[in-house]
């Protein structure tokens, strides 16, 4: 009998395997949702309100009605049936406003879908969309969400005129004993402004429906493709059964794509309606005003400790800038920060309170980190405002008050058990290996020339791998197939949803090494609800984590089969199974996987009580979360005549667990690092006093480009997680976590001789020069 | 896959807004130049100075392949790569130059696809991602990226690799520097910038024989 596949006795996991995605990448050969042309398609655009706030006093859609190759337009009283965009938390006292597809009698922020044109020509339906005639009476809006929530402030929606969306408290320990006792308290408002997530792939889907067996298929730009189908299939009332939903190749996420939005239900209402396919793509404009932005936090922080640096408790308000609606996990954005607050410090006195407050802006969710970037800069920077009032080190203030390795697992005042991790050793190995000590000297020297050097440190914590069910609305287990083909080829079928993280490889890597096969006889596939069995998704650093323990599982629980048919070939009861190969322990005679996978379905015989075929399906629950953790060194300096922040430096030394792939570790800390340096230094979201977003184009706002983004020099610990047989954790949002306060930790530092002690990001040349010139008292 | 089905004629004094528009600014750039370029492109009658805004015949000539389209003459490049042509390498991103994903080479030059009309680069030579490899083999910068994770979504990656191709044919032997300031025109959210920047130094020296040999780590 042949066979296919190769025996195998290296380990492929901890090698830097390049990419398997990586060849139709490159070529230009993968397929997106915008690359899917069917026959007869259709294509969507859609009318947006120019208004943050305005009533809908009327709708003329003749003129595009009558526009020539136009096929229909529907507006808001065409939908008025269909379900609303679904938000999934629940909190004691959140407000939920309806939230049609689209607008009814009222828009609520810039970009609120308003009507929908089709026409069988792209250009035609978006030529069209200007011919809608949309009567609006505008009335006053708010924008920023302490304005909101003032009194006689305009209600953003007119039954909760005090405009907030939800309250949310938690304490742990006793806080006003800890303040009682403090002898310093140190106080910051301290604001993480609103990004963009920015995918580079705008949002987008194809719908096309049977008719015959009314059944339709959609192609969604979406993280989550299994949770979207139940979602979808509830908001258009199809049996769920009837709905397939394919995230075809994804062009980055970052959570902006862990969404039902409303354009995508539209398009399957749509393409059921005129049943044609239907195609509808964001252009950027749009993808900036009507996909979700994140962050948007305006904390306030009091901090109290001994004056021997011991930190006793932290206080802290959180306002969450919500915006008109919840979209599908928003309320939970600031339940994350809370979880999130103490770091990695041993303080056990916490009280947080938060506010989400309605604005007349797009809604916040989901970006990359997700509530614990907020907390993470806050907490660190809190770190460095103590250090500089106790005139501490910050590095000496964070080891006298870190988590000692000896006390894990570790409960948290917030009442999360952090699984395992040894925080002084990264301290001391970014220490070591950045040269901390000869900084120092080296920055006094600078200071003596004049010049502006800072070193910055942060220190972080990380809540991944998503995580015990109870923590979300969606189920936090995930699940794999394997299927060993009769050929002994193996197919690994997850209901992860990657999109970017290189998962196809680190999962063949997994398979391999259970398996003992060579890494080209696996394919893994994902994203199709018709082919692949129930899945979670691609979101809070979970693939590895809590995906690729489903794989281990399935393929242990397939190993144990593969030795029942072994046992039968070799007519033995003592075989074992390892390398591609099943060997009998007493003859030493071997039969191989692709004799056995063949023998498993085709017979001619079967082992008793069991079934043919080998394929095996795991859904596992992880019993905690997985708590990465690192420390990050960033040594830059300020341009004192221009405000610019030069990064000379920047050390990232990370643990998230055992290593899979260290090449994609390293892309991923790369990555992250980006994004939360461009949250440091260039990005946010503005929206001007009317409410209008200003920054609406990649000119006005500000992604870090090559040139912005210094060499990251990346280093590690190993620390294995005890949640998950694997020991991995996780690292998709490590790096955008860390960078935020590591690199305004530097530049507040370049400038503490001066007095400044917190500087709110980004870390505009501006706001940098101001400070300068005026001594530090901006 | 299928072209999307053609639209169907405009009347005289139906034309939409944006056709107005476009046709509108022919006409303005036309008199701009003061008639000496639109008269030498037709001569013969000022109805014909400006092209569209229905379609017209467009012959490009992509990776070496000559084809001929029938297309309005507001169509941009990428338009005409990715609807017409089912070259989908270059991607849509920003389609206002600011983002580089839909980097093509025209004339050996660096050209964002979104910002360039089909119907000004007749005649020149364009190419895309997908006419790089030779057969199975990838070009030594594709084959760059892939040895150095420089690509993560790959959305943004087509482009990248163009503008790497272009700025390595012009500096064949750059500095890191001159790398991370020649890639200032292409934008990645997945932040691979460090590997991009790999890529480029790899497929420079390997050009001239000496490979890069160490990890990226301390790169």
């Amino acid at each position: 009998m042949e066979t296919t596949v190769t025996k195998k006795t290296e380990r492929l996991i901890g090698k830097p395997i390049r990419r398997r995605e990586d060849p139709r990448l490159i070529t230009g050969t993968a397929t997106y949702v915008e690359d899917i042309e069917l026959p007869g398609m259709h294509y969507a655009a859609v009318v947006r309100s120019p208004h943050p706030a305005a009533d809908i006093k009327g709708i003329d859609t003749r003129a595009a009605e009558q526009h020539p190759g136009v096929v229909a337009v529907y507006t808001g009283k065409d939908i008025d049936h269909l379900g609303a965009v679904p938000c999934g938390i629940s909190l004691p006292d959140l407000r939920i406003p309806h939230h049609h597809l689209l607008a009814q009698d009222r828009v609520y922020y810039v970009g609120h879908p308003v009507a929908v044109v089709v026409a069988g020509d792209r250009y035609i339906a978006a030529d069209a969309v200007d011919l809608v005639e949309v009567e609006y009476e505008p009335t006053d809006s708010v924008s920023e969400p302490e304005e909101a929530l003032e009194a006689g402030a305009p209600a953003v929606h007119a039954e909760w005129p005090d405009n907030v969306a939800f309250t949310h408290h938690q304490e742990g320990g006793d806080i006003e004993k800890a303040f009682a006792e403090a002898d310093v308290i140190v106080k910051e408002r301290i604001v993480s402004q609103r990004l963009a997530p920015s995918a580079m792939e705008p949002r987008g889907t194809v719908a096309s429906w049977n008719s015959g067996d009314e059944t339709l298929t959609v192609y969604s730009s979406t993280q989550i493709p299994h949770i979207l189908r139940t979602l979808m299939a509830g908001v258009l009332g199809l049996p769920e059964h009837k709905l397939r939903v394919i995230a075809p190749e994804v062009g980055g996420g970052f959570g902006s794509k862990c969404e039902l939005y409303p354009e995508e239900a539209l398009t399957a209402f749509i393409a059921m309606k005129i049943g044609k396919p239907v195609k509808w793509v964001l252009t950027r404009r749009d993808e900036f005003l009507a996909t979700i932005h994140g962050r948007g936090h305006i904390d306030y922080y009091e901090l109290a400790a001994k004056k021997d640096g011991t930190m006793l408790g932290l206080r802290v308000k959180i306002i969450q800038d919500v915006g008109s609606f919840h979209m599908l996990l928003t309320p939970a954005m600031p339940t994350l920060s809370v979880l999130m607050l103490p770091g990695l410090y041993r303080f056990k006195n916490v009280h947080a309170d938060v506010v989400g407050v309605f604005t007349h802006r797009m809604a916040t969710d989901l970006y990359r980190g997700a509530g614990r970037p907020e907390a993470t800069h806050g907490i660190e920077r809190m770190v460095e405002v103590l250090a500089a009032e106790l005139k501490m080190d910050p590095v000496e203030l964070r080891i006298k008050n870190f988590v000692p390795p000896s006390d894990f697992p570790y409960d948290t005042p917030m009442g999360v058990s952090y699984d395992s991790g040894n925080y002084k050793a990264i301290l001391e190995k970014a220490v070591e290996t950045v040269g901390y000590s000869q900084l120092r000297q080296e920055q006094q020297e600078a200071r003596r020339q004049g010049r502006l050097m800072g070193i910055g440190i942060a220190t972080y914590g990380e809540i991944c791998a998503f995580g015990p069910s109870p923590a979300l609305p969606t189920g936090g287990w995930e699940s794999a197939t394997v299927k060993i083909e009769p050929s002994g080829q193996v197919t690994v079928m997850t209901g992860v949803s990657p999109h970017g993280q290189g998962s196809q490889t680190t999962f063949s890597q997994i398979a391999a090494d259970e398996l003992g096969v060579d890494i080209d006889d696996i394919v893994v596939t994902h994203g199709d609800t018709s082919t692949v069995q129930h899945g979670v998704g691609t979101f809070g650093s979970r693939n590895t984590a809590v995906g690729g323990t489903a794989l281990v599982l399935a393929i242990r629980e397939l190993k144990e089969k593969i030795e029942t048919y072994g046992a039968m070939l070799l007519e033995s009861d003592d075989v074992t199974y390892g390398a591609g190969v099943c060997t009998c322990n007493k003859t030493g005679k071997t039969v191989t996987l692709g004799e056995i996978a063949m023998t498993s379905w085709t017979g001619p015989t079967y082992p008793a009580n069991t079934q043919p075929g080998l394929v095996a399906t795991n859904y596992w629950e992880p019993p905690n979360f997985a708590f990465p953790f690192g420390a990050h060194i960033v040594v830059s300096e300020v341009d004192p005549d221009t405000g610019e922040v030069a990064i000379s430096r920047y050390l990232a030394v990370d643990d998230c667990g055992k290593v899979i792939n260290p090449l994609l570790v390293d892309g991923q800390v790369h990555g992250g690092v980006a994004q939360g340096l461009g949250q440091a230094l260039y990005e946010q979201v503005v929206y001007d006093d009317t409410g209008q977003l200003v920054t609406g184009e990649y000119m006005d706002y500000a992604l870090p480009k090559a040139a912005m983004v210094p060499t990251i020099e990346t280093d590690r610990t190993e620390t294995p997680s005890p949640v998950n047989p694997l020991g991995v954790k996780g690292v998709g949002e490590a790096g955008t976590i860390a960078a935020s306060p590591a690199v305004v930790n530097s530049v507040v530092d370049a400038l503490s001789h001066l007095g400044v002690r917190h500087i709110d990001m980004p870390l505009t040349p501006e706001k940098i020069w101001k400070l300068v010139q005026q001594g530090g008292s901006a | 896959m299928p072209k999307p089905k053609e639209p169907e004629a405009k009347g005289a004094l139906e034309v939409s807004r944006r056709g107005f528009l476009t046709g509108a600014g022919a006409v303005i750039s036309s008199s701009l130049v003061a008639g000496t370029e639109a008269l030498r492109a037709a001569p013969d009658s000022a109805e014909s100075a400006v092209a569209g805004p229905g379609k017209v015949d467009i012959a490009l000539t992509v990776n070496g392949a000559e084809k001929t389209l029938a297309l309005e003459p507001r169509v941009t490049l990428l338009d005409a790569l990715r609807f017409e042509l089912e070259l989908t390498g270059a991607k849509k991103v920003c389609d206002r130059g600011t983002c580089g994903a839909c980097t093509v080479t025209v004339d050996g030059k660096p050209a964002y696809a979104c910002s360039v009309l089909a119907i000004q680069v007749q005649g020149k030579d364009i190419r895309t991602v997908e006419g790089l490899a030779q057969g199975d083999r990838l070009h030594p910068i594709q084959q760059a990226f892939v040895d150095n994770d420089a690509q993560q979504c790959g959305y943004c990656t087509p482009g990248f690799v163009m503008a790497c191709k272009a700025f390595l044919d012009k500096n064949p032997t750059p500095t890191l520097d001159q790398v991370r300031t020649g890639l200032g025109g292409n934008l990645c959210r997945c932040g691979t910038y460090v590997g991009v920047a790999q890529a480029v130094l790899q497929s420079s020296e390997s050009q001239t024989g000496s490979l890069v040999g160490e990890g990226r780590n301390h790169a």
